[in-house]
């Protein structure tokens, strides 16, 4: 229970963050084409010795670390060093950047003229930007953007170029490489490829772990990757990345620089570009192959309108206060450090904890806009089969309602408090016309629709997340006692742990936090045994169990298909579910569309492998009887007092 | 002054004939470092002066110094903190007597005394809260009694009554520890004796077919060079602490001198040691130059840091006088290149008999200390170095960083091996930059303790200390080190950004031994010697997470103890305890370092 020290109520209302400016308006007051030429002089990092492309390259190819590991393969494949090292220049060839100044100043003209058409405002916080310069001045630093969109990479550079802040180099999946021309150009503004997966590729994972480390610890540019991995098409934050992390890591606990700075930065879309296209992807429709004509069909997004774009800088996190007391860096001194070697349990652990800190630190800086809200009530409505719509009225005053709540948990919500809330909802409305008017229709339209609302819900769920996990323990308890909710909240936290980012071990902070908010908003009373809800708490209460619900009623219909099953290969496992899933929602057994969606699917059947109640057998998914570890006891007992509750059927298998 | 000295002064007399050893506590500084009659001071033009005879820079201006200390800390002449002029007696507690162990050591005929100076100038190291203290007119636990044996005989007698009468020992040789080793520990209830090996300063024996010599160990380095030196011999033993420091204090925190290279470490130099332990003597029977009979029990006895017995005699190698000996100095164009330089000279095998290197810092407080020149043309002379250096070579001033050499032997020899070593330097940017340079910052090892009792006067105070690491860590270690140094002050609340600097002193096949120097400017701290502790601790700690040492040569005291278990392993820990379990069952020798 070390952590449990550490943790202290701060009172999310509390938090401070700063005031943003929008960069798009001094774009549409003068010339792009002078932007694009403007002289650019950042501030590098002070330890900095200046080099090129091509002498990077060579540091790479000339490092004991890489060369260490060429020797190896070159034993075990029975291959000359050269041959080895051929290979090796070839991956870094395919993989390097290629930064120049000129394709920048291409990107920024047309960017310029693209995100102006897009774009209502392109907002971002200059006192973030001021610390950005400073850290780089100061030590190595790794850029860590949420990502929802494509955009996002172009998005940074584009900023930090307006601010004349020191261009970073970005790693990319391959994908991107796909498309000819704009992969060439993404790599000559800053892009380096890395191939999907390279599990068991030696010298793959060795040319490319040196290669990040070596423009890291040269202070060559700033290192942006997307912890995520890849983008959230759900909204929600994804669990964390850890092998990137770990690479960056890596020069501070081996001593090779005195500390590195991780800038979290949050960018928040008001619409995503691909909002329908997530949507699609989720319910099954296969994503297009990026490719250069693909984008160009694009084109017709240009004609809408995506309001406005909020990036936030967040403070940079230090690795060397991270790493204080919790990493002995002198686990390294015995084994010459060029030498690879698996990070240790503490290593991993350092990092996994680092990497759920930086993501919530992403979600926290996340700007909300009303629309947010709105689609929570929206989707609570329609979930109730509520089918003649709402009386705009009754709508606005929830949505107020809500807009109070999220505030008191720390929401960073930007609604606009001058203008009266009915105009704030209907241009909020407007902006989404094309998801509002919910019509009757085929299930997989409709579902396109709803999976679009529950994008923009999500953006607010890390703000309710914990509270919504002890209403929901709190409705499920047979009693008030504390003890008792405490189980049930760490039950469900712990089945939830794929689907939202709940830092691993740090139940008790959670529970602690879930409550501090709840009695703080007046809606419980706690004390030493007991919990009860307050006379005005039942209305958050039954807010909080409704946002829990989906998932939870997803989860049980994953349990229960899969209770049904003998055996089935991965493959066959989403398809099937989701077939399972549609007939229970067209015999009204099930109320929940958005279950339909993918994510929650595989979220659910990792959590079930992780928990030991199914297991994979060589690419094979099923209920093992034979193997009954407590984790699975346990969840036979969740899904009956659950159902004592009269949610779902009794579960009866198992 | 106490009528002790006298007497002891008649018996040095008496027993170095024509030798200018006198008793060095009359000569030297109560509360600071070294002869009272040399000190830095600003004069009344306000110019930095070193005032004495004794060294080369005694009687000199340094007009560099004044800018430099109120650049570099903030210092200001206005600002003076000055030291207790004298040691107030009263503020000395009363000796713990233990009245049977008097009684019978005066039936000895062994000198001794209980004499608040005499206690308090055995009280201490110099360590930095050491000296602030006694500056302050502060004092802790002292000894209550100083012994002055004059040969192993009195040693084994002062031994046997103390393990007789219960009383705690203290060995005490020149007193110059880094490590709160001399420090009484506090929680001690029993009589506490210095032993003061002082008195045994004799070469018994001169062997010169085997070049070996057989010493006393109370003898300190200066007097044991210049005696051999009449024979046409030497030892080469040469710590920066020489002046003052002992034979046996070398073996007990087993000492490296600046000329390693040629003529080794203390491990290196010694023959045979015999050693006065409660348990009895500890010593070889034959003097052969290796064995092989089990653990050498001598690596028992070095470094162990008074925590076992009294070294009493020492056999040490010799060496004949170095026919020639030619200073050196190479500039870099930085740290780095400076580094790899060091690197590659340990690699081929042929370091000069000392080659350091420091960093742009201390390249610049080195300069800061140049005296005052006499004539236009050396000035002259130094404005073209500097031309040709920072302006022709491109050099910048920032980042440059100079190598000090010392190459001794036949002429010829070292006149073969100074060009080799300057090819080398070639190879990694390194010019060749006078052997006056190089003079000077051997010079400068030895006033540069002297420098901290002036940074005292002004509102400064500072520290070095050391470490070892492998070749591979050298210049992380001196980055991260010195950049924890300075984040530490910022975090502390020191208002101006400390002296962080470093050097490598040593070289070896597998590593490197780097000295670091830290020193702040505390106006507005109200506890300064802790906030000092505490940086000193977080850049130990930053030292050990980044593969260096807990020590080279300074030892670890009570200063390092809390890091020994981690250095050696629980089981190594074991192993010392027992040792000391077995020789010293009732901890006569109480001063608690080590362990």
């Amino acid at each position: 229970m070390a952590s449990e020290a550490v943790y202290s109520h701060r009172d999310p209302m509390l938090k401070k963050r700063d005031d943003f400016e929008d960069i798009l308006e001094e774009r549409r007051n003068s010339s792009d084409l002078r932007y694009a030429l403007k002289c650019y002089t950042p501030v590098l990092y002070k330890g900095l010795t200046p080099c090129k492309v091509s002498e990077l390259k060579q540091m790479v190819l000339q490092s004991d670390q890489l060369g260490y590991v060429i020797t190896q393969v070159s034993k075990e494949k029975g291959m000359t060093t050269d041959e080895v090292t051929g290979d090796a220049a070839a991956i870094l060839e395919e993989m390097a950047q290629r930064l120049q100044l000129s394709t920048v100043r291409f990107f920024a003209f047309t960017l310029s003229k693209v995100f102006k058409t897009l774009f209502r405002s392109i907002c971002v916080n200059e006192e973030g930007l001021q610390r950005l310069q400073q850290a780089i001045h100061n030590h190595p630093v790794v850029l860590l953007p949420s990502h929802r969109s494509y955009m996002d990479f172009l998005l940074m550079s584009y900023i930090l170029y307006t601010y004349d802040l020191a261009l970073p180099v970005i790693a990319a999946g391959m994908d991107f490489m796909g498309m000819k021309v704009v992969g060439e150009m993404l790599r000559m503004s800053g892009a380096f490829f890395i191939r999907r997966s390279f599990g068991g590729d030696k010298l793959y994972w060795a040319v490319f772990s040196e290669y990040v480390k070596i423009m890291l610890k040269n202070g060559y540019a700033p290192v942006e990757f997307f912890l995520e991995g890849t983008r959230s098409r759900t909204a929600k934050s994804l669990t964390p990345k850890l092998g990137l992390l770990n690479i960056v890591m890596d020069p501070f606990l081996k001593g090779e620089v005195f500390d590195i700075s991780l800038v979290p930065v949050s960018i928040s879309y008001e619409r995503t570009l691909e909002e329908a296209l997530y949507a699609r992807e989720l319910l099954g429709v296969p994503k297009p192959k990026e490719s250069t004509s693909g984008l160009f069909k694009a084109r017709k997004i240009l004609s809408e309108d995506y309001g406005s774009i909020h990036v936030y800088f967040g403070q940079p996190v230090s690795v060397r206060s991270l790493a204080e007391s919790r990493v002995n860096r002198s686990q390294f001194n015995l084994i010459p450090r060029h030498i690879p070697t698996r990070p240790s349990e503490e290593i991993l652990s350092f990092v996994n904890d680092s990497a759920y800190r930086l993501v919530r630190a992403q979600e926290e800086n996340m700007v909300l806009k009303p629309w947010v809200l709105l689609a929570f009530v929206l989707l609570q409505k329609q979930a109730a089969e509520d089918k003649q719509g709402t009386a705009l009225d009754e709508f606005t005053e929830q949505a107020v309602w809500l807009r109070d709540l999220s505030r008191h948990y720390g929401a960073f919500l930007h609604w606009p408090d001058h203008i009266p809330p009915s105009e704030v909802v209907s241009s909020s409305l407007s902006l989404h016309r094309g998801l509002v008017r919910i019509s009757e229709g085929r299930l997989l339209n409709q579902a396109v629709v709803i999976l679009s609302c529950v994008s923009y819900r999500n953006q607010a769920l890390n703000v309710f997340i914990r509270p919504a996990l002890l209403a929901s323990a709190i409705h499920t308890a047979a009693s008030n006692r504390k003890q008792e909710i405490y189980n049930g909240f760490s039950f469900l936290r712990n089945m939830f742990s794929n689907e939202f980012i709940l830092c691993p071990g740090a139940t008790v902070q959670d529970f602690e936090e879930a409550c501090y908010l709840l009695v703080k908003t007046g809606a419980l009373q706690i004390n030493q045994q007991e919990v009860l809800i307050t006379e005005r708490g039942h209305r958050t209460l039954a807010f909080l169990t409704s946002v829990l619900d989906p998932f939870l009623q997803g989860y049980q219909v994953v349990c229960r298909f899969l209770c049904e099953e003998d055996c089935l290969t991965e493959k066959q496992f989403i398809p099937a579910v989701r077939k399972f899933i549609i007939k229970h929602l067209l015999t009204g057994r099930l109320r929940y569309i958005e279950v339909l969606s993918s994510d929650l699917q595989k979220n659910a059947l990792a959590a079930l492998i992780r928990l030991g109640a199914v297991q994979k057998i060589k690419g094979y998914v099923g209920f093992t009887h034979l193997r009954v570890p407590l984790e699975t006891t346990k969840l036979f007992s969740f899904t009956l007092f659950i159902s004592s509750k009269n949610i779902l059927p009794l579960l009866s298998v198992i | 002054m106490c009528c002790l000295c006298n007497t002891k002064r008649a018996m040095c007399l008496l027993t170095c004939g024509q030798s200018i050893w006198v008793c060095l506590q009359e000569i030297m500084k109560w509360n600071g470092w070294g002869y009272s009659d040399s000190k830095f001071l600003y004069n009344k033009k306000g110019q930095a002066e070193f005032t004495g005879k004794r060294y080369r820079l005694s009687g000199m201006i340094i007009p560099g110094l004044r800018e430099w200390m109120e650049s570099t800390f903030g210092a200001n002449l206005q600002h003076k903190t000055p030291a207790a002029p004298i040691l107030n007696s009263s503020a000395v507690q009363p000796p713990t007597l233990n009245e049977a162990f008097l009684k019978e050591l005066k039936s000895t005929g062994i000198p001794f005394s209980h004499d608040a100076e005499d206690r308090v100038f055995r009280s201490h190291g110099h360590c930095l809260h050491e000296i602030f203290a006694l500056r302050e007119g502060k004092i802790g636990r002292v000894p209550d009694l100083v012994v002055w044996p004059n040969c192993h005989n009195d040693v084994v007698k002062i031994v046997e009554l103390a393990c007789k009468h219960n009383v705690c020992l203290m060995p005490y040789g020149g007193g110059t520890s880094v490590s709160s080793a001399l420090e009484c520990p506090p929680e001690e209830t029993r009589s506490i004796v210095s032993l003061d090996t002082s008195q045994m300063n004799r070469i018994l024996w001169i062997d010169e077919k085997n070049l070996t010599a057989h010493v006393e160990a109370g003898i300190v380095g200066q007097d044991l060079e210049r005696l051999l030196n009449e024979s046409g011999y030497c030892t080469g033993h040469e710590p920066d602490s020489m002046e003052f420091s002992s034979l046996g204090g070398w073996v007990a925190t087993r000492a490296s001198g600046m000329k390693k290279n040629i003529y080794g470490n203390i491990e290196d130099l010694v023959v045979h040691i015999k050693m006065v332990t409660p348990q009895g003597v500890i010593e070889k029977s034959c003097q052969g130059p290796r064995m092989s009979t089990g653990p050498d029990v001598h690596h028992f006895i070095m470094g162990s840091e008074g925590t076992l017995g009294v070294v009493t005699e020492v056999t040490m190698k010799i060496r004949p006088m170095p026919e020639y000996q030619k200073y050196g100095s190479v500039v870099f164009p930085n740290f780095e290149m400076g580094v790899a330089c060091l690197r590659e000279v340990a690699r081929q095998r042929c370091a000069p008999a000392s080659i350091r290197l420091m960093d742009n810092e201390q390249f610049k407080f080195g300069h800061a200390l140049k005296p005052q020149v006499s004539s236009i043309f050396t000035s002259f002379l130094d404005g073209l170095k500097k031309f040709y250096i920072t302006k022709f070579k491109g050099f910048d001033p920032n980042r440059l960083c100079v190598a000090t050499l010392l190459f001794e032997g036949d002429r010829e020899k070292v006149l073969q091996h100074e060009k080799q070593v300057y090819d080398i330097a070639a190879k990694f940017g390194g010019l060749a930059a006078g052997e006056d340079n190089g003079q000077r910052g051997y010079m400068l090892t030895f006033v540069i303790a002297y420098l901290r009792d002036l940074g005292m006067d002004y509102y400064v105070i500072g520290e070095s200390f050391e470490t070892s690491v492998p070749w591979d860590r050298v210049l992380d270690i001196c980055r991260n080190v010195k950049a924890r140094i300075v984040r530490e002050c910022k975090d502390k609340g020191v208002q101006f950004p400390p002296l962080s600097t470093c050097r490598v002193t040593q070289t070896y096949d597998a590593g490197a031994c780097v000295y670091f120097y830290f020193a702040f400017n505390y106006r507005g701290l109200s506890d300064p010697v802790h906030v000092y502790e505490q940086v000193e601790h977080a850049a130990r700690e930053e030292i050990l997470a980044n593969g260096g040492s807990l020590s080279h040569h300074h030892g670890v005291g009570k200063l390092r103890k809390e890091w020994m278990r981690e250095t050696i392993s629980s089981v190594g820990m074991g192993m010392l305890r027992s040792v000391k379990d077995y020789v010293d069952p009732n901890n006569i020798f109480g001063n608690r370092n080590l362990l």
